[in-house]
């Protein structure tokens, strides 16, 4: 207890006063006038880039201009000001006591007493009221789930197994035009779609077609071949067609190395081999790329001979092999 | 007249108090809410001084530059996928069909002013965000910071973490290009291999299968929305528990467990820390001037069925990326289920694991070391070689990760093959972890009987001696070298004045510091 609290008069003043001469308050440069100047100097800079950033903005100079003048205008700004923080004000070190956060004993036990007290005159009294209005919380609690998951969207049903390819779709590129017998030579390859894919509007494939639906064209050779057991007649004049969505997970396999006649998906090297089957050769892919069976339309288009029999791209719970 | 005026002059004066303005303003707003003494206890905060506590300050004003930008970006941008055509500056894109999302994305770049700029200083700033939370999240780590009583900001701090890598990678997928299309995809196909509810969640999320024309839109709600509200209420409560328990220290010379030893709030932290905030602002402008980051309009609008070679993500997503690239391919199919191990394993369950283990470290190591104390002064890394050890294990096996994202960047640049490079960090994933937390825990088993160890070194001074003979001498202490530090003051707290004689003449009108003259 000190005196004060003995004087009611006196005046509590809450800057360290009587601390001014004492090297906590002082400043904490050598030379604080230097320091002063130099810090002066630095503002008057950003004063000057600063303003330039405004006059950039206002003639519309190249965004490197903008960002130049603001970032070394901003960057002065802010360490002069720390300069100034750090030399020219009150460094002390000084000591702030800590104050224990935990409460007596008393206190923490009448919280408690309250807390167990209080609820078993509510609740224990009455179990049925608080059994009912729990059940009723929890059934809110599950029933809520429902707006915020399945308003979301559809369920999923079959949506992840089936594509837009069926028995006679026409085989598009990327501007709806159709591929014939001769549209790629032996060794080239092309992306192609549904022709019913094609957005009216645009001329161009619609989302669900370039996300679904792509399928990579290969011309491996002037005579037909087989890749698998059970594929036979699968790939006409050398064409064969597979899903152009990696097993892994579902980026395009949109490289291709001609001459050791492999896809190679760039997002994480999975590598397969066109000519067996798009067999992994390499890489994370669990399974092969569903491959088309090919033919032709009495137009002489390029056309799917059936769906592709199994659910594209990447594994989930519901894919049945 | 002028003898009136001066007289009602020197009467409003005094009625204005010793204090002027100032003191009118804390006495109506004290009236009011009762300010003065919780005010006061806050701007007598002491804030230790050292660098490493600067580390959380840089999330923060990050945060600070992504909010404005972010704002200034949201006047803009266009969260839809409608597919338009592109009549703007950019000549190489003009005449083409691209959504409204990568449109007006373009049109930030070119045709708004300064929209560039603050594109990129809004990218730069997510990057330095993350970034600074982790280097934050390693210095809570390695010196105990997180130990009771503040497990919970520890705990919130990591949640703050995964927003915040959430946040960027919803950012990165708005603009709708082909590299964040493909993450995008990248992240349905994650999404798609989670066992039963896999494809639920995704048909959910996405409206239907990918990609869909609803997921731009909630992503923007999501990012404009939702996460930064949470984030906003987590720092909020961050800071608040930072303020209510106090600053952690490191151990020196008067700094002990029951007080915290530094400068204070007002006037010297505000000011170095708001100089900070500016030097973090003007950080990402100058990033955001000179270096070019995420150039959409380079990549094109997205289109599900392009890629472009060596795709990769933005850095914080890179571990995951590597833990992906690695893993054998171990699908299963069997009773007419398919469970994709190979995606399902290291981006689900692998990151799962990570957060889980950090969310609940502090309960972890009490468990193990049976400390239930509470701590305010900070451990140096090397007192505590087993958590330490436990630490550099984490961060090697994340970096041989984040590694492993390059595989194929990798195999071309040292002519290796790419299995080569894959098989390597198969093994490495496994091995570099151990060798760091052995070679951590042996290094902090041999600093700590190193003594001095710390200490500035002085530079020798060769001397010939007339005799031909060589001898070195240290230098001269420079005066930091023989740093004597201040015995810490209290901060004081109140200080008694003798009852002033002339009412109100309480200090000179100016002095020459600026700080009132009291006679005492």
């Amino acid at each position: 207890v000190s005196d004060a609290d003995h004087q009611p008069s006196r005046t509590r003043v809450p800057m360290p006063v009587a601390a001014l001469s004492d090297p906590h308050m002082g400043d904490a440069a050598k030379h604080p006038e230097r320091a002063e100047k130099i810090i002066a100097v630095i503002f008057v800079l950003a004063i000057v880039f600063i303003a330039l950033f405004g006059a950039a903005y206002w003639q519309n100079w190249e965004p490197w201009l903008l960002g130049g003048t603001i970032g070394v205008g901003l960057f002065l700004l802010g360490f002069g000001l720390t300069a100034w923080g750090k030399y020219l004000m009150p460094q002390g070190p000084f000591v702030e006591e800590r104050h224990t956060l935990a409460s007596s004993r008393e206190e923490r036990d009448a919280m408690s007493a309250a807390l167990v007290e209080r609820s078993a005159v509510v609740v224990k009294r009455r179990k049925m009221l608080g059994g009912l209005f729990a059940l009723g919380a929890g059934i809110f609690g599950i029933v809520a789930l429902f707006p915020l998951l399945r308003s979301l969207g559809p369920l999923p049903e079959n949506s992840l197994e089936v594509t837009d390819w069926r028995k006679g779709t026409i085989l598009v590129d990327s501007n709806g035009r159709p591929v014939r017998k001769d549209t790629l030579v032996v060794g080239g390859v092309m992306t192609v779609y549904p022709q019913q894919t094609v957005n009216p509007a645009t001329g161009y494939i619609t989302d669900n077609g370039q996300a679904i639906d792509q399928t990579i064209l290969i011309r491996l050779s002037d005579e037909p071949f087989t890749t698998m057991p059970g594929r036979e007649g699968w790939t006409p004049d050398g064409y064969v067609a597979y899903s152009k969505l990696c097993t892994h997970l579902g980026c395009p396999v949109g490289l291709y190395e001609q001459e050791l006649e492999l896809l190679v998906c760039p997002c994480h090297q999975s590598m397969f081999n066109v000519r067996n089957g798009a067999v992994p050769q390499f890489g994370p892919a669990p399974r092969p790329l569903p491959q088309m069976h090919l033919g032709y339309n009495d137009q002489g288009y390029l056309i799917a001979m059936a769906p592709y029999d199994q659910a594209v791209g990447p594994g989930f719970w519901e894919r049945t092999t | 007249m002028s003898a009136t005026a001066a007289k009602t002059k020197r009467s409003a004066k005094a009625a204005m108090g010793p204090f002027g303005h100032v003191g009118k303003v804390v006495d109506e707003l004290d009236d009011r809410l009762g300010v003065a003494k919780g005010g006061r206890v806050f701007l007598d905060k002491i804030f230790p001084d050292h660098w490493s506590f600067m580390l959380g300050e840089i999330s923060l004003y990050s945060f600070v530059v992504l909010l404005a930008t972010g704002i200034f970006l949201s006047l803009y941008f266009v969260p839809s996928t409608d597919q338009v055509i592109y009549h703007g500056t950019y000549a190489p894109l003009r005449g083409q069909w691209m959504s409204a999302a990568y449109r007006s994305t373009v049109d930030i770049s070119f045709d708004v002013r300064g929209g560039l700029l603050v594109r990129q200083m809004h990218h730069w700033a997510a990057d330095i965000f993350t970034g600074s939370i982790i280097v934050h999240m390693c210095r809570i780590f390695f010196t105990g910071a997180f130990r009771k009583p503040r497990e919970l900001n520890w705990t919130i701090g990591i949640l703050m973490l995964i927003l915040a890598i959430f946040e960027g990678f919803i950012g990165y997928s708005l603009p709708d290009d082909l590299i964040s299309g493909t993450g995008l995809r990248i992240g349905y196909s994650i999404a798609e291999s989670i066992p039963l509810v896999g494809s639920y969640l995704v048909s959910f999320l996405w409206g239907g299968r990918f990609p869909g024309n609803i997921i731009i839109p909630r992503f923007y709600i999501i990012h404009v929305l939702i996460i930064p509200l949470v984030l906003i209420g987590l720092l909020s409560a961050h800071l608040g528990l930072l303020v209510r328990q106090k600053h952690t220290q490191f151990a020196g010379e008067g700094r002990t467990e029951d007080n915290v030893v530094g400068s204070p709030m007002f006037p010297t932290f505000m000011a170095k820390t708001t100089g900070f905030l500016f030097m973090v602002t003007a950080a990402t402008a100058l990033l955001g001037a000179f270096a070019q980051i995420n150039p959409i309009w380079q990549f094109g609008s997205y289109d599900a069925s392009k890629i472009s070679y060596a795709v990769q993500p933005d850095w914080y997503m890179g571990w995951l990326d590597g833990a992906l690239r690695i893993m054998p391919s171990w699908e299963f199919a069997g009773w007419g289920h398919t469970i994709p191990w190979e995606v399902f394993l290291p981006a689900v369950v692998f990151p799962g694991l990570i957060f889980t283990i950090c969310l609940i470290w502090p309960a972890l190591e009490r468990r193990v070391t049976g400390d239930v104390a509470m701590h305010n002064l900070l451990d140096r890394p090397r007192d505590r070689p087993k958590r330490t050890a436990a630490g550099a294990a984490m961060f090697a096996l994340l970096f041989t990760l984040f590694g492993a994202s390059s595989t194929d960047v990798l195999a071309n640049f040292f002519h290796v093959s790419l299995n080569q490079v894959l098989w390597f960090f198969r093994f490495a994933v496994i091995i570099v972890p151990i060798i760091a937390g052995l070679v951590t825990y042996q290094l902090c088993k041999e600093m700590q009987g190193v003594h001095g160890i710390g200490k500035r070194k002085r530079a020798l001074i060769v001397r010939l001696s007339p005799q031909g003979e060589y001898t070195t001498v240290e230098t001269p202490p420079r005066p930091d070298d023989e740093h004597v530090e201040l015995e810490p003051e209290p901060v004081p707290v109140r200080i008694d004045i003798e009852p002033l004689g002339n009412g109100g003449d309480l200090m000179p009108e100016s002095s020459p510091t600026g700080v009132r003259q009291v006679t005492r």
